[in-house]
């Protein structure tokens, strides 16, 4: 197998909100000889409003984002699930509708672009796990995990729909699972780890996504996770910086460090807990 | 193994049991059954009644995936019972099944649940057509069958409750209208016949009770059975409430068209501008708190440090030609 190669779509919570997540992104790629082309020509996904507002431009700066990827001849890779559903979406809907994606490349020539359909686009998480894979991750792991239990937070961009995602069944989601396992962690079963986390409502609906966020910290706690693990941006800008709303909307103080899929699996394979950006963390990191 | 020939399989099956008139509490009943390929969920239920406990009740009528009754939870997935084979319940969740109503909060008598909210959000949106029918037409009213794909499969509903019971927010806001009523909202706004869009508009545009408050987590378009993905309707129904130019002048919509804004002036998302453009000059101070505890830890980017996408003039042209919509 040659070395992975992946045009890097960053999205915009990694650029200003959580630096950390990119930050441990490329230290995890180093570690793991991944070569990451950055799309640094990308424009935001729309993170599922703008698309409520036009639909069709944000199927235009979508495609216009994966037409990046392809010119380097790469699969895309995500790092935020909502980016990645937004992402995949589009392609869906041009790979399956010839006169709709005529319509958006009529609008792609104007800044000589063309959307193809020629790059896959997958998260990160999918491309450690199938491409890389986890015995070979298995293998490299320097500092197992072995004295934690963490408590998986999935996301809902990236299970659902169906679909549009990389294997995981929606109720019975295991990637993340066997990460942590990977990483020599122990794996805690929750029964809000596949829930939403109301992040998308947060302005709009305050309570409710405080009620859903304190859910799912709640989830977590009450099995004894000693911290929580998400391959999402948006999901750890909740349960991170969210804490005390949603501890004050469930009645309950919830207090729970929330690491990065890639913090976590930099921890593992030893990487310095300033190459993975751990004092960025509105709950402190208090375990290390 | 050969695909036609009948397998047999030992499953527990944990049963909610309830009776609102008499018991306090609900409990569970543990129940050892020999389940073959051939079943469905259903033929469960039929058989936890009929040799096990005839006081068992349920919902079921058509046995054909179109009345709707028999959806139930089983170990949490919502289920159409009539539907659902056995043997994709047990590849998907092992040989332990737990079977639920659709709400147990809302249980009557075991997997019987009290469906009145469900009734009364759909009734809200008025789901009839609203036609001024001339009583004296000289032609058919006919409906083409490009105009009848407009629907987009919102007719397919059978009122089975199973995405309404599912989304989170029914479970947290009372006053949520929940995605299959908004799936039928869409079902005759989009109808060539309808004269009732003014109306229904002005119903799911309600902050609170609206499209708004939708999540976005999908798990009304995973768990519907007959594929009539609702959050693609509460999407169609946004852009019915801009293209109209009947959004209001609130967070929820200045949430949605301030990507828009920030896009074309940085390509990326201004974060801190998003919060302040769509909560206002004084809105905005409630997220101070939180924002002074993100600053000290580097999670916020000042607005002359604020990040720009490469080649983006090609961004601001595109976002100019592209746009479809105003606000």
């Amino acid at each position: 197998m040659g070395k992975l190669q992946y045009a890097l779509f960053t999205g915009c919570t990694a650029k200003e909100s959580t630096p950390e997540q990119l930050m441990s992104t490329y230290a995890v790629a180093k570690k793991l000889d991944i070569e990451i082309v950055e799309l640094t020509e990308a424009s935001c996904c729309g993170a599922s409003h703008l698309q409520d507002y036009d639909d069709f431009l944000s199927l235009v700066l979508n495609a216009r984002n994966i037409a990046y990827a392809e010119k380097q001849g790469m699969t895309m890779i995500t790092i935020c699930n909502t980016c990645q559903l937004n992402t995949a979406m589009t392609k869906h809907r041009l790979d399956n509708d010839a006169k709709l994606k005529a319509r958006v490349n009529e609008k792609l020539k104007e800044v000589n672009l063309e959307y193809k359909g020629t790059s896959q686009i997958k998260h990160f998480l999918y491309a450690i796990i199938d491409d890389f894979g986890l015995e070979k991750l298995k293998a490299m792991v320097t500092t197992p995990l072995s004295q934690f239990n963490i408590a998986p937070f999935y996301g809902c961009h990236n299970l659902r729909p169906s679909e549009l995602q990389a294997g995981d069944n929606p109720y019975v989601p295991t990637s993340l699972d066997d990460l942590i396992i990977a990483c020599g962690g122990a794996n805690v079963d929750y029964e809000e780890k596949n829930k939403c986390c109301g992040f998308h409502v947060e302005l709009q609906a305050p309570h409710t996504a405080a009620v859903l966020t304190g859910n799912a910290l709640m989830g977590a706690i009450d099995q004894n996770a000693d911290w929580m693990v998400t391959p999402c941006p948006l999901c750890h800008l909740k349960l991170d910086t969210q804490a005390d709303h949603a501890g004050k909307a469930v009645g309950r103080e919830l207090e729970i460090p929330v690491l990065h899929m890639q913090q976590m699996v930099g921890l593992a394979l030893g990487c310095s807990n300033e190459e993975l950006g751990l004092k960025h963390h509105v709950t402190d990191v208090n375990f290390i | 193994m050969d695909n036609n020939s009948i397998t047999t399989q030992t499953i527990t099956f944990k049963v909610f049991r309830f009776n609102s008139e008499t018991d306090y509490l609900p409990y569970y009943n543990t129940i050892e059954m020999e389940v073959t390929s051939e079943e469905v969920v259903l033929d469960i239920l039929n058989r936890i009644k009929w040799e096990h406990d005839g006081s068992f009740s349920y919902r079921r009528s058509c046995r054909h995936g179109i009345c709707g009754a028999c959806a139930i939870k089983v170990n949490g997935k919502g289920v159409l019972a009539c539907k659902e084979r056995m043997n994709d319940m047990i590849a998907l969740f092992g040989t332990q099944l737990t079977l639920e109503p659709l709400s147990t909060k809302r249980a009557i008598k075991d997997m019987i649940i009290d469906k009145e909210d469900f009734w009364d959000k759909h009734e809200e949106v008025e789901p009839y057509l609203v036609s001024h029918i001339d009583e004296h037409p000289e032609m058919e009213c006919a409906v083409s069958p490009a105009e009848a794909d407009a629907l987009l499969d919102s007719d397919l509903c059978i009122q089975c409750g199973l995405c309404h019971y599912s989304c989170p927010v029914v479970e947290v806001n009372d006053a949520f209208i929940g995605p299959a009523a908004f799936a039928k909202a869409f079902r005759f706004n989009a109808d060539v016949r309808d004269d009732g869009v003014d109306e229904r508009i002005g119903i799911i545009n309600e902050p609170g009770a609206g499209v708004w408050d939708c999540v976005k987590c999908f798990e009304c378009a995973e768990v519907c059975p007959k594929e009539v993905n609702p959050i693609e309707k509460i999407t169609k129904l946004h852009n019915q409430i801009f293209e109209r130019g009947d959004a209001l002048n609130n967070v929820a919509t200045r949430h949605a068209v301030g990507f828009a804004h920030s896009i074309k002036k940085h390509g990326l998302l201004d974060e801190g501008e998003l919060v302040r453009y769509s909560e206002g000059n004084i809105g905005v101070l409630k997220h101070i708190p939180v924002a002074l505890k993100m600053f000290k830890k580097g999670k916020i980017v000042l607005p002359w440090d604020m990040p720009k996408s490469d080649n983006l003039d090609e961004i601001q042209k595109l976002v100019k030609s592209s746009s479809t919509v105003k606000f």
